[in-house]
């Protein structure tokens, strides 16, 4: 494993993360680059045969223990400290989710070693490993590099096609022991996802809405866009914190995962936690004043003004041709 | 019980950002400074159980521009104390921003033995690692993030706290106390605060000033920004320019070739 570049498989709830399979993709990508192994380390409860799904890589490392059941960041990160001790890799990446968040910044600092947050990508140059990272809200992409090795690197989920980081390999699969003392933060129970009177997931045109809305009197304007689409109204991270939308309608890293056949992104500024839940729809159009704004990097067509002044304009439009269509 | 809100101030994206000569990072001259949004509600989660339970609030910044709106604010909205630390060169990381908390925190009178420290879970420039999980690191003590949800039991030796799980799944924890946490939401969105309110705590109360102390060598590994560029990949989408009668009617004709219309 010295030497190697190394992927944290994060398991939640008995299944290995879609983030973890993109982590594999990108570590093999460098790993062959380098011309090193890719070694994975899986933690869990009884998980051992969660490793067989790790075949991307050349080695899994498997730590069993009942406090690493859940991915609670402190044990975590000193059980990966603990196995990284002796075998230190060239890097560790660890899927920027919110199973693992904490974790590998503890682990940077168990290790003494540098943690690189927000990474999109890594690249090698001259032989140096360099990590591109999207900070500032998706703003502003930097190139950063460590001072030394191993760097813990923080990944940003769809770095990669999770596709690509599956494999029917059956990986060689070792076990590793490890000391933990008990831990004062402990998971009492999951709550379930509350229903909503929409599944988000289940539609064919969303109309998301973001901090561009500015009020809840004007979610109306939305919800006139959405039902001439056909439609549903979602939101992004701001609109659900001020209590605009219910939990139910929330796209992104903490809420749903949507792959509708049309996303409309009203006054979203993009940042990469909301671009995760909303990436693969089939066409996606963005209407925000900032010509700059992030989304229209993920969008296919971009509209760059005043989203209140638009929304009606644009409902207005819609209907009319629908009407035309009525009568055609 | 005695809560510590750890406050960081960040670009505002809102602006335009710059990147200063040299190419390596944001140019501050032209960058408006506000308190990272995660930070607001860490605040406003502490007032929320000063309310509940009872308790002093103190709020503790680093120095950088317009940080004394941000605790007068804090001040004017029910902090009881807060505390600058000074002497951080501009564009610090946050590790060494999480280094001088962590001191502050074990130096300057009245803070420490502190039963709960809340910060925001993530800010949109923590480059090198959050701020929670190192400061739990530095003094030792449990962390949780991504927080939305919190209250103590009677004797205010346990926090329930709520987390944000992927699909929106919440798991509940029990953590002992003291502890770390990096609070993702508040449960009701930070409180108002008329400016009228700010400027009378400006005038009646004051901002504790402690100096940063942070070992020579900054104390650990450095991560090194070789270049800094706005996002702009490829992909980028077609723009529809036009007043809004004209792209409306453009997008209703993309809409209907994709028979979505």
């Amino acid at each position: 494993m010295t030497g190697s570049i190394c992927v944290f498989a994060e398991q939640w709830r008995g299944s290995i993360s879609e983030a973890t399979y993109e982590a594999l993709a990108l570590g093999r990508e460098v790993a062959d680059a380098l011309g090193v192994q890719l070694t994975a380390i899986l933690t869990g409860s009884n998980a051992r045969e969660l490793a067989q799904t790790l075949g991307a890589a050349d080695l899994v490392v498997y730590v069993d223990h009942p406090l690493l059941a859940e991915t609670l960041p402190q044990p975590t990160a000193e059980a990966l400290a603990q196995v990284l001790q002796d075998r230190r890799p060239r890097a560790f990446i660890v899927p920027l989710t919110n199973v693992s968040l904490g974790v590998g910044t503890l682990l940077a600092l168990r290790l003494g070693t540098a943690g690189i947050n927000f990474c999109k990508d890594v690249r090698i140059a001259g032989g140096r490993l360099q990590a591109v990272c999207v900070m500032y809200g998706g703003k502003i992409e930097a190139t950063v590099e460590a001072a030394g090795e191993p760097v813990v690197l923080g990944l940003w989920p769809g770095a990669r096609p999770a596709e690509k980081g599956r494999s029917s390999r059956s990986p060689v699969v070792e076990e590793a022991t490890v000391s933990l003392r008990d831990s004062p933060v402990l998971l009492r129970r999951y709550v379930e996802a509350e229903a909503g009177d929409v599944d988000l997931t289940k539609q064919d045109v969303l109309v998301a809405v973001g901090r561009g809305i500015q009020s809840k009197d004007n979610l109306g304007l939305a919800e006139d866009l959405a039902k001439s689409l056909g439609g549903a109204v979602a939101g992004s991270r701001p609109v659900i914190d001020q209590g605009w939308l219910p939990l139910s309608r929330q796209v992104g890293k903490s809420g749903l995962s949507v792959k509708p056949k049309l996303y409309v992104a009203l006054g979203i500024s993009g940042a990469p936690e909301h671009v995760e839940g909303m990436k693969d729809s089939a066409l996606i159009v963005a209407v925000n004043s900032d010509p700059r704004a992030p989304i229209f990097n993920v969008a296919h067509y971009g509209i760059v003004a005043d989203v209140l002044e638009t929304i009606p304009v644009l409902t207005a439009a819609i209907e009319a041709k629908r009407a035309v269509a009525r009568h055609a | 019980m005695r809560i510590l809100v750890l406050m960081k101030m960040a670009p505002d994206v809102v602006e335009e950002l710059e990147i200063a000569p040299g190419g390596t990072a944001l140019d501050l001259d032209y960058v408006r400074m506000i308190l990272s949004e995660s930070d607001d509600h860490a605040l406003e989660q502490a007032l929320l159980l000063k309310e509940r339970h009872g308790a002093t609030v103190t709020a503790l910044a680093l120095d950088a521009p317009e940080v004394d709106d941000a605790l007068f604010t804090a001040l004017a909205k029910g902090a009881d104390r807060a505390v600058k630390i000074a002497g951080l060169d501009a564009g610090f990381p946050t590790s060494q921003a999480a280094r001088a908390m962590s001191q502050a925190i074990a130096q300057v009178p009245g803070l420490s033995p502190a039963d709960l420290i809340l910060t925001g879970v993530q800010a949109i420039d923590d480059l090198d690692g959050l701020i929670a999980p190192m400061v739990a690191h530095a003094l030792d003590l449990p962390y949780l993030g991504i927080v939305t949800r919190l209250s103590l039991d009677a004797s205010g030796r346990t926090a329930l706290a709520t987390k944000e799980y992927p699909g929106g799944v919440r798991g509940e924890f029990e953590v002992k106390l003291p502890a770390v946490l990096g609070i993702q939401a508040a449960e009701k969105p930070p409180r108002y605060v008329p400016v009228a309110k700010v400027r009378a705590a400006m005038k009646t109360q004051k901002i504790d000033s402690a100096p940063a102390s942070l070992p020579a060598d900054g104390g650990c590994a450095a991560a090194q920004v070789v270049e800094m560029k706005r996002n702009e990949p490829a992909g980028h989408a077609e723009m529809l320019d036009g007043d809004p009668e004209s792209v409306s009617d453009k997008l209703c004709g993309i809409l209907t070739g994709h028979g979505l219309l």
